[in-house]
């Protein structure tokens, strides 16, 4: 499996492909998010919802051998194309190399000026909260 | 008479530059209009030539921006056709405005089990002062329904009414749907059981003739950045006999007349209700808006935004997908919208993508939200400098982004 940097990197060049063009930019986004794996209906409940996002995101997370399989949705379609960009970069690794991770593609790809400042600290958010997830992982494989 | 809008425009230094590459069209002018050059001229002469505290110096200049300063609040007056420029208190905007009643006139004259009257459609801003208020009090809210289309069911409000009822407070136009509520009648019929009325007028004094003598409203709050005009400042009218009644609101400088240890009296309307050193630079500058406004006449502005709303309602209609939110017969000049299985969001970071600035969201009022079954809309709303070109823009922006979702 490519490491953490490597798919950071596969990532970035796509965004470089797209150039400038707002617009395409956010097109793809979008379409980076119908592909999203389907979200249980059955934990689309207020406990599983992230705080701090202006759209609603949920997010659950389970153990497969020593690895963290992330599920997550959101109701905004662009949302649910970033969070397809933080699974493909984040998902199926160990606790620790998760809570290690540096994430310099969402300032590499200009995240910023993309999603503007508001949904720049949901995403923030949603970075925190699968860390924690991780954090808590590591706490029980550790006991 | 029609304005020449490409005159109009050159006036107003912002609206010429492009975001993400795309030339600015800027539709969220119920959030905050821009500004024409007098106006910055005017902070900037203020700053550069006046720069002194009002009322209390015995110099030059404090006697100049002493005279500017109350120069706006003349303007003011006329504007709103007050009685008398004393009925004119300076604020920080509609917020501070509204608030200030509920704290001074709500506190003397509202107590337990009185009734306070507002809509559905309110901004967060004519709800939770009320609601503070309510709660020290022990006093009701109690709230007019609408109908699907955003206009208020006056019969429910004739209901609602009673010897309980101390105040309305109602918006004159929904910020987010742009419905013109009929205030007058709303007015009268509150006053025939000895209620006052208070409206919040920050969305309609941009685009309505506002006569607070013709109307006989209690207290009217407004901004100024609505109106062409500086952030940071709004107005509070009054009728001056409740204004006389009321208690101060801050306590400091400007309001008193004499300050012993023993006891304070107050200053007069309109002054015990400005404590402290105002937004003197703004207040000053706001006369310039308001000379703008008249130099064009209120109704060749409404014209203008008429045209621009009605055509934007016949671009958009068609656009498969396209909800309008919000459809009552009388509205100013705002466009709420969704776009089916797409969320407010998504279309407003597109819309931002192709230069057009919108608003989405719930846009402070959740409760109508909530009302309508709707997580929020997105909202194009129109000013005097806004063209037929841009909306046709917005069309085929909206086409475009509506098709991804409905093909
Ligand atoms: C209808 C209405 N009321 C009140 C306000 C609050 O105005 P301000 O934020 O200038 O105090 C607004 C502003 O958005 C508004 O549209």
């Amino acid at each position: 499996m490519s490491s953490i940097q490597d798919i950071q990197d596969e990532i970035v060049s796509e965004f470089e492909i797209l150039g400038d063009d707002k617009e395409s930019t956010i097109f793809y986004i979008m379409e980076l998010g119908a592909s999203l794996a389907p979200f249980p209906e059955n934990e689309r409940k207020e406990e599983n919802i992230i705080k701090g996002c202006q759209s609603k995101v949920w997010l659950i997370a389970d153990e497969q051998d020593g690895k963290i399989n992330y599920k997550a949705d959101s109701n905004t379609d662009i949302t649910k194309g970033l969070i397809s960009l933080l699974l493909r970069v984040l998902n199926n690794r160990k606790p620790e190399e998760i809570m290690k991770a540096e994430l310099d593609f969402v300032s590499r790809i200009g995240m910023g000026s993309i999603i503007g400042s508001q949904r720049s600290n949901g995403f923030a958010s949603m970075i925190k909260q699968i860390k924690l997830y991780a954090l808590a992982f590591q706490t029980k494989q550790n006991v | 008479m029609s304005l020449n809008i490409d005159q109009i425009r050159g006036l107003f230094p912002v609206l010429h530059q492009e975001v993400h590459g795309k030339p600015l069209i800027y539709l969220d002018n119920a959030a905050t209009t821009q500004k024409p050059q007098s106006v910055l001229d005017a902070l900037s002469t203020y700053y550069s030539q006046d720069n002194s505290n009002i009322h209390r110096g015995a110099h030059a200049l404090a006697d100049r921006a002493t005279r500017y300063y109350e120069a706006t609040r003349e303007a003011v007056r006329e504007f709103i056709n007050a009685k008398e420029s004393a009925e004119i208190i300076f604020t920080k905007g509609t917020t501070e405005s509204i608030n200030l009643v509920a704290q001074t006139f709500g506190r003397k004259f509202i107590g337990k089990d009185d009734e306070i009257i507002i809509s559905t459609l309110e901004h967060h801003s004519n709800i939770v002062p009320w609601q503070m208020l309510c709660e020290e009090k022990g006093a009701v809210l109690k709230i007019i329904p609408i109908t699907e289309s955003g206009e208020i069911i006056f019969e429910e409000f004739q209901k609602l009414l009673s010897p309980k009822t101390k105040l309305v407070s109602i918006v004159h136009a929904s910020n987010a749907l742009g419905t013109i509520n009929p205030v007058k009648k709303i007015i009268d019929a509150a006053h025939q059981i000895g209620a006052k009325v208070l409206l919040d007028g920050a969305q309609s004094t941009s685009h309505l003739e506002i006569d607070v003598q013709d109307l006989d409203c209690d207290f009217l709050a407004f901004s100024a950045h609505k109106l062409y005009g500086p952030t940071g400042l709004g107005v509070l009218y009054g009728k001056r006999e409740i204004l006389e009644a009321m208690p101060p609101f801050l306590g400091g400088g400007e309001m008193i007349k004499e300050v012993t240890f023993e006891k304070t009296t107050y200053n007069d309307i309109p002054f015990k209700f400005e404590a402290g050193t105002p937004n003197i630079a703004d207040v000053i500058a706001f006369k310039t808006s308001l000379d703008f406004i008249k130099s064009l006449g209120k109704k060749n502005i409404k014209m203008h935004e008429d045209d621009l709303l009605s055509y934007s309602n016949e671009l958009l209609t068609s656009i498969k997908g396209f909800i309008p939110v919000g459809t009552a017969k009388e509205k100013v000049c705002v466009l709420s919208f969704n776009i089916k299985d797409m969320h407010p969001f998504d279309v407003g970071v597109m819309l931002d993508a192709n230069g057009i600035a919108v608003r989405t969201g719930h846009h402070c009022t959740q409760p109508l939200m909530k009302r309508l079954g709707l997580e929020g809309t997105v909202r194009a709303s129109f000013a005097v400098y806004n063209t037929r070109n841009e909306i046709e823009k917005l069309a085929e922006s909206v086409a475009k982004i509506a098709r991804i979702k409905n093909k």
